[in-house]
């Protein structure tokens, strides 16, 4: 349950800083509540790691299915990426994940004690 | 703490987010490219993205409205002026704003500043050439003229404020996917820029010349031979004004200077230059009008259709700009106020390029290498030496000295000698139309708001430079064309080659009184009973009797068979000049091909040669898309050229130009006396047989190769495209079925041809259709991007509407911008 809400927290708070910040905010959302919801080092990189995927993914499929993957299917061949706008979402959300992994990571590391 | 891991799993984060926070070669900073709040997945517009918007701005006087209808025109409906163009500004920058200072860069010699000094540093070699032939030196003369007609200057400003308020004003998310792309922001938009932006389209349609290239020729050939290679004027001709017009007497006279035989045409050093990506010879146009009495409706139709460069995002930008004072209708471009194809309430305006040539070379000597001082009247005079920087994206500033003459700027000496380093050591100075002042917008301000004749010709003496040839009609059946522009006064073959640049009587002597540009006024037919049509094509303008020197190259076949046409037309319908504007037949090979098929004999061909014989025999000279002959044509043509020609070129110096395809056919057509034929490389004289049948053999093994790939038929061998600016794939459309060609009235060459066709009949309710091959969006995430491409390619066309301010309830308007205080 902490898990779950922790990711869900973690995109919440990456997507409201992202209105109004830079895109690398998204390392500071994820630390802040990989600080305050404690858990083990490697559920914490999962929080960051999924909630960004989720995120970044989600935000992109959406986008995508919106735009009829006119643009995507573009950027996709130009990158190169067979000219697949799945291989480009996924892309986006690797991205996004593993910045928020870390900084989840780092976030758990900064408090004192080890988790039992 | 855990210190180890915290500093491990720190550094991985932030080693992360700078190294997506930056570029690498030219893949853009990934972090926020890919983030979908802030990267490229902004520009993925919604397919059904709403484009209404209620915007207040405090430059605006008075409210404005703009209907966008189903192919995002927008119709713009304001009370003044300064508005008109103010919100033009702002919708040229919404959705065009990255080609907009593209190619403002590109005319300014900058886009080393964007794309880095690029492969054998062609982009900065392209930006210097720029800015050494004067680009900016001629666009600051353009705007000091601009800026002195309080007209013009408050155009100007309100267009740039336009662009500007949207510049300000634009979000992260607005940014245009380019600027992403190549990692850089949008900058504040200048009069200079529109300036610049016009001086481009002179580059383009006045930038061409041989100069250096027949300088070379005349190099090696005797002036007999060189004459016969390069005639001053083809000899079938049917010019813009028809043959048997006379002219008046002239009102000045060049004089040739009297040591021109041997300071100009004697003098046989050749010029170690080569000029810079020089704009496309084809870039031309056809545009013609019929009055009344040859239409259906007893109405004139005008019909328009530039021959550029075909791009995405597209030049043009359709719109419709109203004012209490005026209503036009057509294509403008991104970067400048106004109308500059299209029509108004009463009119309608069409242009084509002159292909006069304004732009001539000089030697210079300088006193030494710091080039401070040339000889000049038997004096040394004070050149002004200026230093030019470039910016290079991730490299340092480069910096370039470039002296100018009282001529113009010394566009090539030993630091830069074009497109290759030779160990050139001649200086060359430009003098060019467009290096002068001169308020273009002015014309077209003019026209968008012209009613009459007298109208048209007040607003075309403002057009200075690159000379066009301006087609009108209007309402009350007034038809006329106009080759307007200024136009120095040469004697005979003055700038066709390099002159002496240290005698001021080499110079251009005066300008050709604009009343004396060759013209025919609406009561031409009275005077000449049954000429009921006026057309260009850049062909000649006049027949020899002109009495002025014309100099420049033309195209022969276009006009010849437009006019062909429209002489026997008649009862015109909007539907006969869309087949007119398209047509596909090959008048150049119906006038070579039974010479060359003269000249060939079955019996010494093989059986596989002689199928592709058989196949261009039943040719019907249609270069329509699936034509194999066609393609079998222009290839025998092309290697015909060569066979001809290669052999007397081989002792001229590079660069070089073959002579005009014309000259070759006219030759052929005079048979036994075209002496060229002969390969002065072998001991026997070949013939035209000789050269034919060779050409032939040549072509075949290749023919048989396309067509194994399934690469024959003509749209295929041609292979039309439409190139993003950036020459990426991805954003360009590659691959278009398309016909016609280049010497073809439907002009469409692999990557150039007709990027606006129009036609419009001036019944009482005008009755307008057009197309461009684009889009009126400039984002390639939009549907509107490139979605005119299809019909453009099929020869469709769309119905222009010139919307009513009581038709806003009308079911065509989409969208609704609103601009208020």
């Amino acid at each position: 349950m902490k898990f779950l809400i922790s990711i869900l927290i973690t995109a919440l708070l990456s997507f409201v800083a992202g209105l109004f910040l830079p895109w690398w905010t998204i390392a500071p959302a994820a630390l802040i509540v990989a600080l305050c919801i404690h858990q083990s080092p490697f559920r914490s990189w999962l929080t960051g790691f999924l909630g960004l995927f989720l995120l970044w993914g989600g935000l992109a499929f959406w986008i995508d299915i919106e735009n009829q993957h006119l643009l995507s299917s573009k950027l996709a061949e130009i990158f190169p990426l067979n000219g697949s706008s799945f291989l480009l979402i996924l892309v986006t959300a690797l991205i996004g994940a593993l910045v928020a992994g870390f900084a989840a990571l780092t976030g758990c590391y900064i408090r004192k004690k080890p988790v039992a | 703490m855990r210190l180890v891991p915290l500093l491990v799993s720190g550094v991985i984060t932030i080693g992360l987010i700078v190294a997506l926070n930056r570029p690498w070669g030219s893949v853009p900073p990934l972090g926020s490219f890919l983030s979908p709040q802030h990267g490229f997945w902004q520009n993925a517009e919604p397919a059904d993205q709403s484009f209404s918007l209620d915007l207040n701005f405090a430059d605006i006087k008075e409210k404005v409205d703009v209907y966008l209808d189903d192919r995002m025109v927008p119709h713009v409906f304001a009370q003044n002026d300064h508005d008109l163009y103010f919100v033009q500004g702002y919708l040229h920058a919404k959705f065009r704003l990255w080609q907009m200072e593209f190619q403002t860069h590109a005319a300014a010699g900058r886009l080393s500043e964007i794309l880095g000094v690029g492969p054998d540093s062609a982009i900065l070699n392209n930006d210097r050439n720029m800015r050494r032939l004067g680009m900016v030196f001629g666009a600051k003369h353009s705007l000091e003229v601009m800026e002195k007609d309080p007209v013009t200057k408050e155009v100007l400003d309100a267009y740039t404020a336009g662009v500007n308020t949207f510049v300000e004003n634009c979000t992260q998310s607005e940014l245009p996917l380019e600027y992403r792309l190549l990692d850089y922001t949008p900058e504040k938009w200048t009069n200079l820029k529109t300036a610049l932006f016009l001086k481009y389209m002179s580059y383009d349609l006045s930038g061409d010349e041989n100069d250096i290239e027949y300088t070379n020729a005349k190099s090696v050939f005797p002036k007999s031979v060189f004459d016969k290679l390069y005639p001053e004027q083809p000899q079938s001709v049917d010019p813009i004004v028809p043959k048997g017009t006379s002219f008046p007497q002239p009102l000045v006279r060049a004089i040739t200077p009297i040591n021109a035989d041997s300071a100009y045409f004697g003098w046989k050093q050749p010029a170690p230059v080569h000029p810079v990506s020089k704009p496309d010879k084809d870039n031309g146009s056809n545009n013609w009008a019929v009055n009344g009495s040859k239409t259906a409706s007893h109405s004139p139709i005008l019909c328009s259709d530039p021959h550029l460069g075909l791009n995405l995002p597209s030049l043009w930008f359709e719109m419709q700009l109203h004012t209490p004072q005026g209503n036009a209708y057509g294509v403008s471009f991104p970067g400048s106020p106004a109308i500059i194809i299209g029509f108004t309430d009463q009119i309608a305006w069409g242009v084509t390029n002159s292909s006069r040539d304004v732009k001539d070379y000089y030697t210079v000597k300088f006193k030494d290498a710091s080039k401070q001082e040339y000889w000049y009247d038997s004096s040394w005079k004070s050149s002004v030496v200026n230093v030019e920087v470039f910016k290079v994206k991730g490299g340092l500033d480069f910096r370039d000295t470039v002296a100018y003459t009282n001529i113009g700027p010394v566009q090539y000496d030993a630091s830069f000698t074009g497109g290759k380093r030779t160990a050139g050591n001649i200086n060359l100075a430009v003098r060019w139309k467009a290096h002068d002042g001169s308020n273009e917008l002015k014309t077209f301000y003019q026209l968008n708001r012209a009613s009459n004749y007298d109208d048209y010709l007040s607003a075309i003496q403002n057009f200075s430079c690159p000379g066009q040839n301006f087609v009108f009609a209007a309402k009350n059946n007034d038809i006329a064309i106009w080759q307007q522009g200024e136009f120095p006064d040469k004697w005979d073959r003055q700038g066709d080659f390099i002159m002496p640049g240290q005698d001021s009587v080499y110079r251009w002597q005066g300008m050709i009184p604009q009343g004396q540009n060759p013209h025919m006024a609406p009561d031409y037919p009275l005077e000449h009973p049954g000429r009921d049509f006026v057309s260009s094509a850049n062909q000649l303008p006049t027949d020899s009797t002109y009495p002025y020197y014309l100099g420049g190259s033309y195209n022969v076949y276009r006009g010849m068979l437009i006019n062909q046409y429209l002489r026997e037309m008649s009862n015109i319908t909007i539907d006969d000049m869309k087949k007119l504007q398209t047509d596909n037949y090959n008048l150049q090979a119906q006038i070579a091909l039974p010479i060359m098929l003269r000249h060939i004999d079955d019996n010494i061909l093989s059986s596989e040669e002689i199928k592709y014989l058989d196949l261009i025999r039943n040719w019907n000279f249609r270069n329509d898309p699936d034509e194999k002959a066609a393609a079998v044509y222009t290839l025998w043509m092309d290697l015909l050229e060569a066979e001809v020609w290669s052999d007397e070129f081989e002792s001229v110096p590079k660069p070089y130009v073959f002579p005009e395809r014309y000259t070759l056919i006219e030759g052929m057509m005079k048979d036994s006396a075209f002496t060229f034929a002969d390969n002065i490389k072998t001991p026997q004289i070949e013939t035209l047989n000789d050269v034919v049948v060779s050409a032939f053999k040549k072509a075949v093994p290749l023919l048989v190769k396309s067509d194994k790939d399934g690469k024959l038929e003509w749209s295929k061998y041609k292979d039309s495209g439409i190139r993003h600016l950036l020459r990426l794939s991805p954003l360009s459309r590659f691959h278009l079925t398309t016909g016609g060609g280049a010497d073809i009235i439907n002009a469409t060459k692999q990557f150039h041809g007709p990027s606006w066709r129009m036609i419009v009949q001036l019944t009482d309710k005008t009755e307008a259709y057009g197309i461009y091959p684009g889009g009126q969006s400039g984002n390639p995430g939009s549907r509107y991007y490139d979605n005119m491409v299809n019909d453009w390619a099929k020869g469709v066309y769309q119905p222009l509407w010139v919307m009513a301010a009581e038709d806003a309830k009308n079911k065509k308007v989409k969208y609704k911008m609103t601009f208020q205080k």
